[in-house]
């Protein structure tokens, strides 16, 4: 029984160097089956762009259409949406604070993919910067109200266009992992 | 306000039997709720600038008498994609894959395949592993190459009064509160965590990213 918990033990620990000890640093993770083919389910980009602008029936062929397809086969019901949705958008010429008309705003919305700035702040919108990543203090729900139904100046639909919720119900932490710990 | 009401409405109909969606939690009927629905997806600078981190959340709304017993299943891959070339089209990936208590990373590398099918990438000469945090227990880091790794539980990061945006789309309510409160307070979800060195993704200017979950 003894030599097989050291054996056990040893094997553990194989596998447990194995990637550190080897000179070129790649993985073997020979005792672990990663076989087969994953085929995709869910995808996201940007937050709530799948549930606020897709119609109901084509939930699930949105997160299977790669994004480089998405804004041939989904702009046109993004902007029937948007100006179905927001009055904001009602009338020809109509913009948000970006300066965006409907199809200008469901053009960029419609490949639903988060634009990241590997060059200084990332922010989903902090009042400067725009579309340059999501931080986790972001409050994008607003963010997108507003765009969504504030108008050219963010003063349309006021009681639409924030939800007053605008922050997490637990601080952030300042280092990795970054997430609060959970409840 | 009509139009607002019938265009949320038919979306939300669909949907009235489930208890909430938000940021793409619970967003479409074949993943709603399972462990392949993804709830979130975040990417930002780290505290070392010269990092960018990716967060990868699954499986929301979990409470926390529910957390302890939530597992990643090891038959959905979690993939965070990254185009640097301006065409949405992936030329990195970085793959997270739970087997037997551990987060298996991938990448970032060139997948085989771009688009809707994915092999892991077991050949991929960065990535890591680490212990897949227990609920309760204190975080459990990994680091390798560069790179830091974390799977686990954690405070869903998602905010938004959800239940008044339902009772203005029900037609019951007109406006926000103000202040709102919170739907997604004292909620829990599984959250994949990754923090990469810029340098490892294209080193400057803006890259396009999104997150899949794709099942065996």
């Amino acid at each position: 029984m003894k030599n097989i918990k050291i054996l056990a033990v040893l094997a553990v620990a194989f596998v447990a160097f194995n990637c550190s000890d080897d000179d070129n640093d790649i993985m073997q993770p020979d005792p672990v089956d990663f076989s087969g083919t994953y085929a995709q389910k869910d995808q996201m980009g940007r937050p709530a762009v799948n549930t606020v602008f897709v119609s109901s029936d084509s939930k699930d062929m949105f997160n299977v259409t790669v994004p480089s397809a998405q804004n041939t086969a989904f702009q046109s019901m993004f902007q029937t949406n948007l100006t179905g949705l927001s009055p904001a958008f009602a009338n020809d010429g109509d913009t948000n604070a970006l300066g965006q008309d409907a199809a200008t705003f469901t053009g960029l919305l419609a490949t639903d993919v988060l634009n990241v700035s590997l060059d200084g702040t990332t922010t989903f919108y902090d009042g400067t910067n725009v579309l340059t990543g999501r931080a986790l203090a972001d409050d994008v729900i607003t963010v997108e109200l507003l765009l969504i139904f504030g108008g050219e100046d963010f003063s349309e639909n006021p009681g639409l266009s924030d939800d007053h919720v605008d922050a997490n119900d637990k601080p952030f932490l300042a280092s990795f992992p970054y997430l609060a710990s959970p409840w | 306000m009509k139009k607002v009401r019938n265009v949320i409405g038919i979306a939300i109909v669909a949907i009235a039997g489930f208890f909430m969606v938000a940021a793409d939690h619970i967003d479409a009927p074949d993943v709603q709720g399972g462990t392949s629905d993804i709830t979130d997806f975040y990417a930002f600078q780290g505290a070392n600038t010269d990092n960018m981190v990716f967060v990868a959340n699954v499986q929301g709304l979990l409470s926390p008498s529910a957390t302890g017993a939530a597992a990643f299943d090891e038959n959905v891959l979690i993939e965070f994609n990254i185009d640097n070339t301006g065409d949405n089209v992936e030329d990195l990936v970085i793959q997270a894959i739970p087997r037997d208590g551990k987060m298996y990373f991938f990448g970032p590398v060139a997948p085989s395949s771009t688009g809707l099918n994915s092999t892991i990438q077991i050949n991929a000469t960065a990535g890591g592993v680490v212990d897949i945090t227990p609920y309760n227990a204190n975080e459990i880091i990994a680091t390798n190459g560069g790179m830091t790794f974390f799977a686990g539980p954690r405070d869903d990061p998602f905010f938004m009064d959800f239940a008044q945006y339902s009772e203005i789309i029900a037609g019951n309510a007109t406006s926000f509160n103000d202040p709102g409160a919170d739907t997604f307070a004292g909620t829990n979800v599984m959250s994949v965590i990754v923090e990469v060195p810029k340098s490892m993704i294209g080193g400057s200017g803006t890259i396009n990213t999104w997150v899949e979950a794709k099942r065996k």
